[in-house]
C-alpha cells in the first residue's frame, strides 16, 4: 500500500519565482530562505517520493468568480504552469497521477466532501514554485496531484474543515493500494497581507506560534475562527488552511525534520517546514 | 453578504464585493494572457467597454489607485495581475495604499522581523 512519507510546507511567494530566475538564490535578502531548502533536498534524495500531493490555493489563474470551488482536486495526466500577468517564468509541465486523483476524490466524496474534480486544471506559482524550490533543475521525479482551497471569495473554508479534508486526504491515500511513496505539501503563509491600509501586516509571534502548533498540536490552530485568521496573519494569512490541511493528511507518527522562519520574503513571514511520517505501531503490526 | 468584521485596513470580499466586482475581477482576470494586456495597454477605454466596466470601475481603472480599485469590488489577486502591466510589484502596491514611500514601506516589512 501507499506511504505517506512526511509533509513539507512551505511560502509560496511569486517573487521567489523572480529571485530563481535572476539567480538570487544567495543574495543576502535571499540566502535564508533558499537555504531552508538544503535539509529539504537531502530527504528527498533519501527518500525519493514518487508522488506529491499538493495542497494550495488558486490566485485566479485556473479558478474565477464564475465558479468558483471551494475544494477542487487536479484529475489529469499533466498540469500546465502559464503565464499570470507578471513576467515570472512558466515552468515545465507536471506529470499528473489521474488514476490516485480519481480515488482520492472517490475515496473524499464517500467522505462527505463533495469536492470538484477538475481534468483541465493550469497550475499556479503556488504549486509549481514550492515543486521548484524542491528540485531546483525543473526534472520532476514525481507524479503529482493538486488539490485548491479557495482563499480569494468569502465565505472561506473554516480551519477546522481544512483539518478534515485533509484527515480524508489522508484516509484516501492510505488506502490506495499502490506502492508509491506520497509526500504531501500544504504551500502558502505564513501572515502577510497584500490589500487594504494594513497591507504590509506580519505577525511574527503567530507565525511562530503556528509553526510549532502545526507540528506538535495542530488541532489547537483548528480552533480560530477565519476572523480570528485574518485579524492575527492578515488577510492573506489564511493560506494557513493548506498548511493545517497538509497536516491533517499526515496519519502517522509526526515529527519535525527541519524548519525555517525568516521575514520578510516579499511582504510575507517567510516558512519552510518538513516533517517525517512514519506508521504508527499498531499499523506496522496489521501488515 | 457582507463581513462587518471591522479589522482595521482590512477589506473582506464576499458575496457583496463579489457581485459589484464581477467585471471590473474579469477584465483583471483576462490579464493573465499578454494579447489581452496588450490590447488594453493599445486602446483603455475600449478593452473597458468590452468587459463592461461600470463608470466607478473605470475611474478607479484611470485612477490606477488600489484602494480605490477595492471599493469598487475588486479583488487583490484579480488587480495583482492588472499591477502586473505596469511592473508594479506587491511592495508598490503596499506603499501606495499605506502612503508610505517605497523605502519606508520595505523597511516596515524589515521591523516586523
Amino acid at each position: 500500500m501507499a506511504n505517506v512519507i512526511g509533509g513539507l510546507a512551505t511560502s509560496h511567494v511569486p517573487s521567489i519565482g523572480g529571485a530563481i530566475a535572476k539567480g538570487l538564490q544567495q543574495d543576502p535578502y535571499w540566502k535564508p530562505f533558499f537555504d531552508a531548502f538544503d535539509p529539504i533536498h537531502e530527504f528527498l534524495e533519501r527518500e525519493k517520493p514518487d508522488v506529491a500531493v499538493v495542497i494550495y490555493n488558486d490566485h485566479g489563474l485556473s479558478h474565477f468568480l464564475d465558479k468558483m470551488p471551494t475544494f477542487a482536486v487536479g484529475a489529469a495526466e499533466e498540469y500546465k504552469n502559464a503565464d499570470e500577468g507578471w513576467g515570472i517564468p512558466v515552468l515545465p509541465p507536471f506529470a499528473g497521477h489521474a488514476a490516485l486523483s480519481w480515488h482520492i476524490i472517490e475515496s473524499l466524496v464517500n467522505d462527505e466532501f463533495d469536492i470538484t474534480s477538475c481534468q483541465e486544471h493550469l497550475v499556479d506559482h503556488a504549486f509549481s514554485l514550492p515543486l521548484k524550490l524542491m528540485y531546483p533543475d525543473a526534472k520532476w521525479p514525481v507524479r503529482t496531484v493538486p488539490i485548491t482551497i479557495n482563499s480569494v471569495q468569502h465565505p472561506l473554508p473554516s480551519a477546522l474543515r481544512c483539518w478534515k479534508l485533509g484527515q480524508a486526504i489522508g484516509r484516501a491515500l492510505e488506502s490506495w493500494p499502490g506502492a508509491e511513496k506520497i509526500v504531501v505539501l500544504g504551500t502558502g503563509g505564513l501572515s502577510h497581507q497584500l490589500d487594504g491600509a494594513r497591507a504590509g501586516f506580519i505577525n511574527k509571534d503567530f507565525d511562530l506560534l503556528c509553526l510549532d502548533k502545526i507540528v506538535n498540536d495542530p488541532v489547537a490552530l483548528t480552533k480560530y475562527s477565519n476572523k480570528e485568521i485574518i485579524e492575527l496573519a492578515g488577510s492573506q494569512g489564511v493560506e494557513l488552511m493548506c498548511w493545517i490541511a497538509m497536516r491533517g493528511a499526515l496519519q502517522g507518527r509526526v515529527s519535525k525534520l527541519h524548519s525555517t522562519y525568516h521575514v520578510p520574503i516579499s511582504n510575507t513571514g517567510g516558512a519552510v517546514l518538513l516533517m517525517e511520517n512514519k506508521p504508527r505501531p499498531h499499523a506496522m503490526a496489521a501488515e | 453578504m457582507s463581513y462587518n468584521w471591522n479589522i482595521p485596513g482590512t477589506p473582506v470580499f464576499g458575496g457583496d464585493e463579489a457581485r459589484k466586482g464581477y467585471a471590473l475581477n474579469k477584465m483583471c482576470f483576462s490579464f493573465n494572457d499578454k494579447a489581452n494586456r496588450d490590447a488594453f495597454k493599445a486602446d483603455e477605454d475600449a478593452y473597458m467597454a468590452k468587459y463592461n466596466l461600470t463608470d466607478e470601475q473605470k475611474a478607479a481603472i484611470a485612477s490606477r489607485n488600489v484602494l480605490q480599485l477595492i471599493a469598487a469590488g475588486g479583488n487583490v489577486y484579480y488587480l495583482a495581475k492588472f499591477a502586473g502591466i505596469f511592473g508594479l510589484s506587491v511592495q508598490d502596491i503596499g506603499a501606495q495604499q499605506t502612503g508610505m514611500s517605497l523605502d519606508d514601506f520595505k523597511a516596515h516589512l524589515v521591523a516586523q522581523g
